[in-house]
């Protein structure tokens, strides 16, 4: 598994356009137009909505795709979760899961 | 209030926004190593960080990679994680739209959550301010932010490189993402959007070309913008 298979430089300058024309979009083109609110009101969840996704299967299932994955790491998203949620701090959060992580990677020897 | 000079502007944007360093300097440290133990050159992992300027649409598209996910799907799901960079604008354009084309073009690019963040409260929270002064405040709010973005990120990608690449990152990208997940859970509607989404991406697990993620992805934002509704649940 390598990201370097990919067409890195491709994926970086149309991500980059693509993100650019997402922040310019109503700034430079639009004027003082607004969204409308049904469309604003999705937006507002696109981030909830898109990384769970993204994150759930990695974290619930081993790398066959196929079994759970093993108890400690497990353990060690819902924590991560947890402090995220409850401290609201994304660093804190970070923290004590990179704690966690390493302490499976040492117990793993 | 008293006419505020440009200078005391430029620098109150920039005292604002020096807490978010804390913020900003470990996620780009994060991506940075990751980005270089995913086998990204320096080059590559700088690209992304000065090109496209947005942690979580780079870890996605670096996950997905990694994966070797068919790039219109590593595209379409970073750009999906960037959509709330069109709210952004629009909430921006009634304040900075009559500026020049260039000064909207600039400010674009430097369009992060930080700098949203800041520059709308303070715009709500003083609209008598100039256009010359918003921008200014704008201005002054991103020069602490984006050179800690792509120096951390050298640091990092550096650091990355001296790291042995057997080293099990295989959870440390996930953790990461639930690392921004949890702080985001602020109301009801939100963590619903993130269930629906967790379980529709489960059950759809046997859609081809990960398109189960864009799935997911649209189902857990119509929920979140459904209980919003129903709730009153404004963020």
């Amino acid at each position: 598994m390598s990201a370097a298979d990919a067409p890195v430089w491709v994926i970086i300058v149309i991500l980059g356009v693509g993100t650019f024309t997402l922040r310019f979009s109503f700034l430079g083109l639009l004027g003082d137009r607004v969204l409308p609110d049904w469309v604003l009101r999705h937006l507002r969840y696109t981030v909830v909505a898109i990384l769970p996704a993204l994150v759930a299967p990695l974290v619930i299932w081993s790398r066959d795709g196929k079994t759970l994955n093993e108890p400690g790491s497990l353990i060690v998203a819902i924590t991560t979760l947890a402090v995220g949620y409850w401290t609201k701090s994304t660093n804190l959060a970070i923290a004590v899961g990179g704690f966690g992580l390493a302490f499976l990677l040492i117990m793993q020897g | 209030m008293a006419v505020a000079s440009t200078k005391s502007v430029y620098w109150r944007g920039f005292r604002d926004s020096v807490p978010f360093i804390i913020v900003v300097l470990p996620f780009a440290l994060v991506f940075g190593v990751l980005a270089t133990e995913a086998g990204l050159n320096l080059s590559q992992v700088m690209g992304f960080s000065v090109v496209v300027i947005a942690g979580a649409a780079q870890l996605t598209a670096l996950q997905l990679m990694s994966e070797n996910a068919p790039t219109i799907v590593i595209l379409a799901s970073a750009l999906a994680v960037n959509l709330r960079m069109a709210m952004y604008s629009a909430s921006l354009a009634p304040h900075l739209g009559p500026a020049s084309l260039w000064k909207r073009a600039f400010v674009s690019y430097l369009l992060v959550d930080q700098s949203f963040a800041l520059a709308s409260l303070k715009y709500e929270a003083e609209p008598e301010m100039t256009l010359s002064l918003k921008l200014t405040y704008f201005f002054g709010v991103i020069s602490p932010i984006v050179p800690v973005w792509y120096g951390f990120t050298y640091v990092g990608a550096v650091l990355g490189s001296a790291i042995p690449s057997d080293f099990g990152i295989e959870l440390a990208v996930p953790i990461a993402f639930i690392a921004l997940i949890g702080p985001a859970l602020r109301t009801v509607a939100h963590v619903i959007a993130a269930l629906v989404s967790v379980v529709a991406v489960l059950l759809l697990a046997w859609v081809p070309y990960n398109l189960d993620l864009i799935i997911a992805g649209l189902l857990g934002m119509m929920a979140g913008a459904r209980v919003e509704l129903l709730l009153d649940d404004k963020p």
